[in-house]
């Protein structure tokens, strides 16, 4: 495929120039290098190394939160304790306090379904958008995007926080959803990908042809952007998932909590007077808020790779 | 746009016209002008912040995105053993959440009972306790290494994946050794992805935040309110009630970040066209 | 276990306050409440007959069966209880919800050290006009000026936490150590202690903001006095000095396991016999209890050491109360709920949970002080603790910005427990950093 005439995005990471056809899609290589090189035990223990750095917290956490409070507090990290209580644990997490572990577990898909998923859209009809379409300020749009992936998050929080609380969204689901909507480098992300993975022949002749813009966009744009949006989702849940400043700052009510502010509340309850502390708790709780993600990284294992190919092929 | 009007530029035009107020816990909220942002300036406690994580910034990231790269090369190479299963596995700290991964290794950092506590008492050895002062960056970088070695390796490796087998052929046929081709073939062709990595992993340095906020509670010698200019601005917010100091304090960080990611991406830029 | 949240109204909150103006501009005094002002004692038995909703906020684990026993009195009220986070993490919302003028509570609980920080804000409704005055006698005087403020009062207290030091007595004979009853005699028995077992420590404390003010307000230090706007601030009085005289050689001599409060390695120690005594708030033993209960047994009450033998004199450490906000539409029934809770029927309700109260007549009762405690090998506790509850010396103030204080506590005297800064040079430069502070917020303070 040659990529003739697409009214790029200027790509600043990289030189526009390169002219080595950076097809966005992943190469099926099954052997990527010459020949079928021989393997080497040397390069296995490197990586073994690094592999056992990986995992070794997160088997402590399996370990851990077999345990009770008692011998969480005074067995090995990494030997089993006296009793096995993984599923106690598991039961007491999901009913302490009438279950509120649950309802945070459903605030947290709340804000991904809503946020992350709002966000990849919004990043690939705006990406699609700038990318195929010529207007003016096009350019100045763009120095603000990339100036938006630069801004921290976080610094945009405290003022967020202070205009919300004064059209008195604070303490509601939007107040975390809306600024989610937002992903810069979504934006940024599906902008080149769409500059080059949907060749404008294709739209023009689909225009030909009669299609509205918006048919066009949903008919034949869209599968053609289906890798990078598979990318766009993965960072936008990624990052609503794990989100936890935003959350602290808006949320009081422990009944809109995300499980990441919830369960760092739970930690600090061993600080109460007249608290109970509840590190098992807490322990199992990091656990069950791991698990989803790990086993939709595992399940979708094909598509986000494939999609996070896409979206480094920058050359 | 519309969306990204409200939820991008009007926080940034209203932190800019706060913070050119001072409010008072008594009194009447004064215009000042640039006021908060002298004191900015001559402000040691942000600048020891600013500080911190500019050496965080210049130690740990080479060290993650260098262990990230070995790791792509590795699995690229075909010479491992169970190399999927090794992709899978490096990536999986990602999927953990800041906090999640500061609370687990904060109950693994404790010098008495925790890992450390455990290793020092098992083998006679006497690992530093990681939660003082000297030594809590060094516990700070490695719980973002851990999460964030996996997710660089990805992006390289999946940028290692789209380089045409044809030029290995070719450097084959000239005869040029593995740390040939990958100095001169793979290395240049993924730099795009370096550059990204590399702008990430400098924004996150400066806005440090979830990991030592939650320290924090355990270490609470080590980690000052003013930690990194984030922590700084959030507890100058919400326990000082400095609100326009604070956004005084986040735009000078924003600009900044701006500023550093830019000289980065030009360099990525100038490399390239070399 | 702790119910903390009531679910039957999951939505509400926001609903009943978004009627009210909003504050606007940075930071808010708000003094245009509900309808705070006419009403009268009568009103508060009116109000609780009528009934309506109450959005409580508070972290204390006796609240929830309080509450219970409040609704089934006044079935026509509905408390929604709701647990925002711990100290600091509940003021922090609280400020948030005012800035925002939206889902303020009606009744907060607040420790004494927050509540002159609101009561000056008027952010909390003074409750005099409900008659809370008349309530002076029956609380200890110690927490009663915690919440009588210039003229007002505000709050009622809901329990204290006179001093008392808790020890490890199976430890303490293991080793030959007796009861210190002097500062003096306690430094001593640290060192015998850490030599005989250099595993052992007779404290723990990682530099704790709360710890040393009790400490120094025990020795007499009065470093915090103010007056509407007015501040002083002394950290290096002469009680001051007389604490941190006497802590110094723990920390030089290493006497003091560095293990921070409430965390899981300090649960630890206080289990498995590292830290062996504990100099805290008569609200501990059912912390003890709960969170420690492999050391069943092991720990006893005694008085906290003097600076002079034979002396008696004591101080508060910790302590909360419930205070109404002005912003509340219903003040009267607000006010009704926070004297069941802290003077009325709901006390006996706490008192059973494990509260240590902040009332006269239940501190003296033969019944509280009689009661003998199975974790405590049958040590009639609270006979140790009512008499340290009587030996708090009065006068002392916390600060109208005790919160941001607190918080920057350890960036001061964080040296002093982690390199050999000497305990004065930090509470010196914890004072200098409160009076600039104080200064940039618009009030007048003084260093003494």
């Amino acid at each position: 495929m040659t990529l003739r005439n697409t009214a790029a995005a200027p790509s600043p990471l990289v030189s526009p120039s390169k002219s080595r056809a950076s097809v966005p899609r992943l190469r099926t290589r099954k052997a990527p290098s010459i020949d079928r090189p021989r393997r080497s035990i040397w390069l296995t223990v490197v990586s073994a190394v690094v592999l056992i750095y990986a995992i070794l917290p997160l088997v402590w956490l399996l370990i851990s939160s077999t345990k009770t409070q008692d011998d969480l507090l005074s067995t090995f990290g990494f030997t089993f304790g006296n009793s096995f209580a993984l599923f106690e644990n598991i039961a007491n997490t999901l009913t302490y306090d009438d279950g509120i572990f649950v309802r945070w577990f459903a605030n947290t898909l709340l804000y991904v379904v809503v946020g992350a998923g709002g966000a990849t859209l919004l990043a690939v009809m705006g990406g699609y958008g700038l990318a195929k379409f010529t207007f003016r300020g096009k350019k100045a749009i763009f120095a603000v995007v990339i100036g938006a992936v630069a801004v921290p998050g976080t610094a945009l929080a405290v003022p967020t926080f202070l205009m919300f609380s004064q059209v008195g969204i604070t303490n509601t689901p939007w107040s975390v959803i809306i600024p989610s909507l937002i992903s810069p480098f979504g934006l940024y992300l599906m902008w080149t990908f769409a500059s080059q993975a949907v060749p404008t022949e294709l739209l023009e002749a689909a225009r030909m042809d009669g299609s509205s813009e918006f048919r066009t966009f949903w008919q034949v744009a869209l599968p053609l952007l289906a890798p990078g949006t598979v990318t766009v989702l993965l960072f936008t849940t990624v990052a609503t998932w794990n989100n936890y400043f935003l959350p602290l700052i808006m949320l009081r009510d422990p009944q809109w909590y995300p499980l990441t502010v919830g369960l760092n509340a739970w930690n600090a309850q061993a600080s109460t007077v007249g608290g109970q502390a509840i590190f098992d708790l807490v322990v199992t709780g990091s656990l069950l808020t791991i698990v989803p993600l790990i086993v939709a990284f595992l399940l979708l294992q094909r598509f986000w790779q494939s999609g996070l190919a896409a979206g480094s092929v920058k050359e | 746009m519309l969306v990204f009007a409200v939820v991008f530029i009007a926080p940034i035009v209203y932190s800019l016209y706060i913070s050119l107020f001072r409010a008072q816990l008594v009194g009447d909220t004064q215009f000042v002008g640039f006021d908060n942002y002298v004191q900015a300036f001559t402000d040691a406690q942000f600048w020891s912040g600013v500080g911190r994580v500019s050496l965080f910034l210049v130690i740990q990231v080479p060290i993650m995105l260098g262990i990230a790269m070995v790791v792509a090369l590795a699995i690229d190479s075909a010479r491992l053993y169970g190399k999927d299963f090794l992709r899978i596995a490096v990536f999986m700290p990602y999927a953990v959440p800041a906090v999640v991964a500061a609370l687990m290794w904060g109950f693994m950092y404790g010098p008495r009972f925790g890992l450390v506590g455990y290793v020092n008492d098992f083998f006679g050895w006497s690992l530093p306790n990681l939660l003082t002062p000297e030594w809590i960056l060094l516990a700070i970088g490695n719980i973002v290494t851990w999460s964030f070695v996996g997710y660089n390796m990805l992006i390289f490796y999946s940028s290692l994946r789209t380089i045409p087998t044809s030029l290995y052929e070719a450097a084959e046929l000239d005869g040029a050794s593995q740390s040939h081709i990958i100095r001169h073939i793979k290395l240049p062709a993924i730099r795009g992805s370096i550059a990204v990595a590399t702008i990430f992993s400098v924004i996150g340095s400066f806005q440090l935040f979830n990991e030592p906020s939650i320290l924090q509670s355990i270490a609470p010698n080590a980690i000052s309110t003013y930690f990194t200019p984030n922590l700084y601005a959030y507890n100058l917010s919400f326990s000082g009630q400095q609100y326009n100091y604070a956004a005084a304090v986040a735009i000078i960080m924003g600009v900044i970040t701006m500023v550093v990611a830019y000289v980065v991406q030009l360099r990525g830029i100038r490399k390239d066209e070399s | 276990m702790i119910r903390i949240f009531n679910r039957r109204r999951a939505l509400a909150g926001s609903a009943a306050a978004v009627a009210l103006a909003l504050t606007l501009g940075a930071c808010s005094s708000s003094d245009n409440g509900g309808n705070g002002g006419g009403e009268t004692e009568t009103d508060v038995a009116a109000a609780l007959e009528q009934g309506g909703d109450l959005l409580v906020w508070g972290w204390d684990a006796t609240l929830p069966p309080m509450i219970e026993a409040f609704e089934e009195a006044y079935p026509n009220v509905n408390v929604e209880l709701a647990n925002v986070g711990t100290g600091t993490d509940a003021y922090t919302a609280l400020q948030n919800a005012i800035q925002a003028g939206s889902g303020i509570p009606d009744v907060v609980h607040m420790e004494y050290s927050a509540v002159p920080q609101f009561a000056l804000t008027e952010d909390l409704a003074d409750l005099t006009p409900f008659g809370a005055a008349d309530l002076e006698d029956s609380y200890t005087p110690g927490t009663w000026g915690s919440v009588a403020i210039d003229d007002g009062v505000y709050g009622l207290p809901l329990d204290s936490g006179p001093m008392a030091m808790f020890y490890n007595a199976t430890v303490f004979e293991e080793n030959g150590i007796a009861v210190p009853e002097t500062w003096e005699q306690y430094v001593e028995a640290a060192r015998t202690l850490h030599t005989a077992d250099p595993s052992k420590y007779m404290v723990g404390d990682a530099g704790d903001a709360g710890f040393v003010q009790s400490m120094i307000w025990q020795a007499d230090g009065r470093p915090f006095q103010s007056e509407g706007t007015d501040v002083t601030v002394d950290l290096g009085d002469d009680g001051s000095n007389k604490f941190a005289e006497m802590w110094q050689p723990m920390l030089d001599e290493d006497l003091v396991a560095p293990v921070v409060t409430w965390s899981d390695e300090w649960y630890k120690a206080l289990g498995d016999g590292t830290i062996n005594t504990l100099l805290i708030g008569a609200w501990m033993p059912v912390n003890l209890e709960s969170g420690v209960p492999e050391a069943a047994g092991n720990w006893r009450a005694a008085p906290m050491p003097q600076y002079t033998a034979g002396d008696d004199t004591n101080a508060e450490n910790g302590g909360s109360a419930l205070v109404v906000t002005e912003a509340s539409a219903q003040q009267a029934l607000a006010y009704g709920f926070t004297e069941f809770s802290n003077s009325g029927d709901g006390v006996g309700v706490r008192l059973e949970a494990g509260t240590f109260p902040a009332t006269v007549a239940d501190i003296e009762s033969p019944e509280f002080t009689g009661k003998e405690f199975p974790y405590f090998g049958g040590q009639k506790v609270n006979e140790v603790l009512a008499a340290a509850a009587t030996s708090v010396s009065s006068g002392w103030q916390y600060l109208p910005f005790q919160a941001y204080a607190v918080s920057i506590f350890n960036d001061n005297l964080g040296k002093s427990y982690t390199s050999d800064q000497p305990l004065t040079e930090g509470l010196a430069s914890w004072q200098d950093a409160i009076v600039s502070y104080g200064n940039n917020q618009g009030f007048t303070v003084n260093g003494g």
